[in-house]
């Protein structure tokens, strides 16, 4: 049972730490997420199942030898290739957002099983030199893998965004997010913009995929169980925004290691999801 | 099979439909009691009692689609919540098992119970809230799983070790332990494709399937979208439980991990969405695919292949069937026999609207200092405008003046901001739309709003349903027919909405608010977009309609059919009455032509 004991100052300081490291991987998990969802109407499961399968390559290619920082390069070219092949598939069958939905719940299996036959249902855990290094600024710890995911988290959120915001691409998609004939009528290719977006989406998802490898154990079975809160951090920040889910996964992440800290850590779902069911019933129009 | 006096062409598929086939209504109820009593004699077979528990599985997933079918499938509220109802029911038993020593079957009723109530509780916030519909509702009902689930984990119901239920006796009902699980999953499978049949044929399936092709469309022909939700959940939920705590005793161990995930919730919407999530039986035949194909797999050593194989089959089965495999079947079945033998539609009885219950030229519908305003756009700023009984009261204006607010504020859909609105002495201001339209009032809308699953007949049978009060899915059926031949779609009944035209969209929206029997009928540019012929034919259809004894506001544009038809014509402008009279001496008013033209009146080009 858990007790409500206060920790002390160092432990909370330390909590709040941690939960930035993992909320900053929520918020790039949550980034292609939310892109897909908010600008192609794709609401893709797959996602989690994509960056799973590119940290077992990840693991793979790190376990005979290669950096695992140095796989992006084979990885995120691939990812980007397999999620526009997904669109071009998506929109060829014009699946409705519902449907997306259950069509990546199916492909989540199939990617499931093909991890689990490769690399069996055992837990794997990437030792890379990365995971020895670790910094202390005033008595906190902070491991490099998380330092690095943060750091590509916020790089490639405000990436993200300054392409949505500042060029005619992004401006483009955003209109075709917002009324595709009318975006269509004013000369936007909106196919290759979508297989385009989709790409980005899917190599985004490699990259969590690879920081998720440098810094927690991967077994087919947990792809489960980042949707949830990844969902969650989505949601709190709105559709189809490049920043939102990073500052929304640091929330989220944040206040469950002080819950955890508090109380005990399997409270900690208990945040986010209350979190979410009240952002829901207070702005369901955010997810329209 | 005797043909009955009111047999009519069933397409099968969809609720109202089913009640169609009116003259063997019990058949399928006495198919599922004479499947079941048939079933239950398995267990005398001798067999394994690991076939036992095969069945069991595949049984107790049969209850859990089938009844997350009733509200999901059936409104189109997919719910990612019945992995929380069904551990409920899994916990409730668990507990009063554990704890209090209950006999096993009494904790069932329970267990019941509470799923339900906590299914109430949830449905009776989320359904309050406007737009949390589609995939907010998935993922709401999903995060309701997860904080359960981190609920019970954290307090003494399973403490975080779960439960373990060794030394509960298994009731002796069958011969073997396994079988007594088998008996206890069929009786529930029964009873739960008993509901979901009753369900999909009564007046809650029909009002259940308007809501899953238009939900506002549905409250405004007077179907009560709340409370069929909330009932539907209801029902859903008290299912889940029961199959929960069976499976209580069945695991005989009971971890939060086992249920409160988004496993549970996704298989049952596989299964349901490759069955046929708009057919009664479509779950079950997709729980029995889905349960077989994954255990013979399993039973070859090959269960991650199966995995995949599912995940396969159900992108299949949405690309390429989307309907389901049941109503797929169902429909080349039903074609075949469609050509053999064309089925009579029932004759139709003459139509009348409402007789007139009152004087010609009294006070019909008041509305006094009618406001509404969008965050802080006035559209209607405070507008007094009587209807008399018997006549045709023409509603004009330019774009923008609040003619169609004051349609929706009437019929319902909007809350007024301010104002009263009396009909027959009963005042309607912030009802709820389906109040409305039970005392008298329907509408149609500018642009169609038909019931796209649902044939032209059973789209007006729905307004005869709710709107005229009628009891039955059948008599609203051959009411619906009359109607249709009011308005000329006799020949189009059993034709989708889509493959109406315009025009014929439009006549459907008039069938539909007149099947109602509406004392008031609010008719939103009904002429907007037809042809000069097209329009001819509306307007004595219209003149029918004041002759049958309704009484009719008319907004349009139209103006040759205006000054033909309007007894009386009311003028809004930025959201106020600028002008009320006889339409010709109305349109000749400068103000009018003001408001209309936009310059200073030329009367010399006006000809009336």
């Amino acid at each position: 049972m858990s007790g409500f004991t206060l920790p002390s100052a160092t432990l909370l300081a330390q909590s709040v730490l941690s939960g930035v490291f993992v909320g900053a991987l929520y918020g790039l998990l949550g980034l292609g997420l939310s892109l897909s969802w908010g600008l192609l109407r794709q609401i893709n499961l797959a996602h989690f199942a994509f960056a799973f399968l590119a940290a077992y390559l990840c693991w793979q290619l790190a376990t005979m030898g290669m950096d695992p920082l140095l796989t992006l390069a084979l990885i995120v070219p691939l990812f980007f290739a397999i999620g526009a092949a997904l669109q071009w598939a998506m929109a060829r069958f014009a699946i409705t957002p519902f449907n997306s939905l259950l069509v990546t719940f199916g492909l989540t299996g199939i990617v499931e099983a093909l991890i689990q036959s490769i690399w069996t249902a055992d837990v794997r855990k990437l030792e890379s030199a990365y995971g020895e290094h670790r910094f202390k600024f005033v008595g906190l710890y902070a491991p490099l893998p998380e330092l690095m995911t943060l750091g590509l988290a916020l790089a490639l959120s405000l990436g993200v965004w300054a392409v949505l915001r500042h060029t005619d691409l992004g401006k483009a998609l955003r209109a075709s997010a917002e009324d595709a004939p009318i975006a269509a009528a004013f000369g936007i290719n909106q196919r290759r913009n979508a297989l385009l977006l989709a790409g980005t989406c899917s190599a985004l998802a490699s990259v969590a995929g690879v920081c998720l490898a440098l810094v927690s154990t991967l077994a087919p079975s947990q792809i489960y169980a980042w949707i949830g809160v990844v969902f969650a951090a989505v949601m709190l920040g709105g559709l189809g925004r490049a920043l939102a889910p990073l500052v929304a996964g640091i929330v989220i992440g944040v206040s469950e290691a002080v819950t955890m800290a508090v109380t005990a850590p399997s409270w900690a779902p208990l945040v986010s999801f209350t979190l979410l069911i009240a952002i829901l019933l207070l702005r369901p129009g955010r997810a329209a | 099979m005797s043909v009955p006096l009111a047999s009519m062409a069933a397409a099968p598929g969809d609720g109202i439909r089913h009640a169609g086939r009116a003259g063997l209504p019990w058949r399928t109820p006495a198919a599922i009691v004479v499947a079941a009593v048939a079933l239950a004699f398995v267990p005398l077979l001798g067999l394994p009692a690991f076939y036992d528990s095969l069945l069991y599985l595949i049984l107790s997933w049969v209850v859990l689609a089938t009844s997350w079918n009733i509200l999901s499938g059936y409104s189109g509220y997919f719910s990612f919540g019945h992995g929380a109802f069904f551990g409920a029911g899994l916990y409730t038993t668990s507990t009063l098992l554990a704890r209090f020593d209950w006999p096993f079957l009494w904790t069932l009723p329970v267990a019941a119970a509470v799923a339900c109530g906590l299914g109430v509780a949830v449905g009776a916030v989320v359904f309050r809230v406007r737009g949390i519909r589609g995939e907010v509702f998935a993922l709401l009902t999903l995060a309701v799983t997860f904080v359960l689930g981190t609920v019970i984990v954290n307090t003494p119901i399973d403490g975080g070790n779960g439960v373990s239920l060794a030394a509960v006796p298994v009731p002796r009902i069958g011969p073997t332990p396994s079988s007594t699980f088998y008996l206890l999953a069929l009786a529930a499978a029964a009873v739960t494709l008993l509901v979901a049949w009753g369900v999909a044929v009564s007046k809650l399936g029909s009002g259940l399937f308007a809501i899953h092709d238009d939900e506002d469309a549905a409250e405004v022909i007077g179907v009560p979208t709340y409370r069929y939700k909330l009932i539907a959940l209801a029902i859903s939920c008290a299912l889940a439980g029961v199959a929960g705590g069976i499976h209580a005793l069945f695991l005989n161990y009971v971890t939060v991990g086992e249920v409160f995930t988004i496993t549970v919730p996704l298989t049952v919407v596989l299964m349901s969405v490759l069955g046929g999530s708009r057919h009664w039986a479509g779950p079950a035949v997709g729980a029995v695919a889905i349960t077989l194909l994954t255990y013979s797999f399993t039973a070859a050593n090959h269960a991650v292949a199966g995995k995949a194989l599912v995940g396969a089959i159900l992108i299949a089965a949405i690309l390429f069937m989307p309907d389901g495999i049941l109503p797929r079947l169902q429909r080349r079945w039903s074609a075949r026999r469609r050509d053999s033998a064309p089925t009579p539609l029932a004759a139709a009885a003459p139509a009348r609207v409402a007789a007139a219950a009152g004087q010609r030229g009294e006070p019909l519908l008041r509305a006094e200092a009618v406001a509404k305003s969008f965050r802080g756009v006035k559209a209607l700023d405070g507008v007094d405008v009587e209807v008399r009984r018997g006549e045709i009261l023409g509603l004009l204006g330019p774009n923008g003046s609040g003619k169609s607010t004051f349609i929706n504020v009437v019929s319902g859909h909007y809350r007024p901001s301010g104002g009263s609105i009396v009909f027959e002495g009963r005042e309607l201001a912030g009802r709820a739309a389906h109040r409305i339209a039970r005392a008298g009032i329907a509408r149609t809308y500018q642009i169609p709003r038909p019931f796209a699953h649902l044939s032209v007949l059973d789209n007006v049978a729905l307004a005869a349903l709710f709107g005229a009060g009628l009891a039955s899915p059948a008599a609203a059926r051959r009411e619906a027919m009359s109607w249709l031949a009011f308005a000329g779609l006799a020949d189009k009944a059993q034709a989708l909405p889509d493959e109406l035209n315009l025009h014929q969209r439009k006549f459907l929206e008039l069938a539909r608010a007149l099947a109602s029997r509406p004392r008031l009928v609010l008719l939103d540019e009904v002429l907007c977009g037809l042809t000069p012929t097209e329009i001819d034919a509306a307007v004595a259809l219209v003149r029918r309609i004041r002759d049958q004894g309704a009484t009719v506001v008319l907004v349009e544009h139209v103006m040759r059919a205006v000054m033909a038809l309007t007894d009386r014509v009311v003028v809004f402008d930025h959201g106020v009455l600028l002008a009320q009279g006889p339409p010709v001496e109305v349109m000749r008013r400068p103000e009018v032509m003001l408001a209309y033209l936009g310059q200073a009146p030329l009367p010399e080009r006006v000809d009336a």
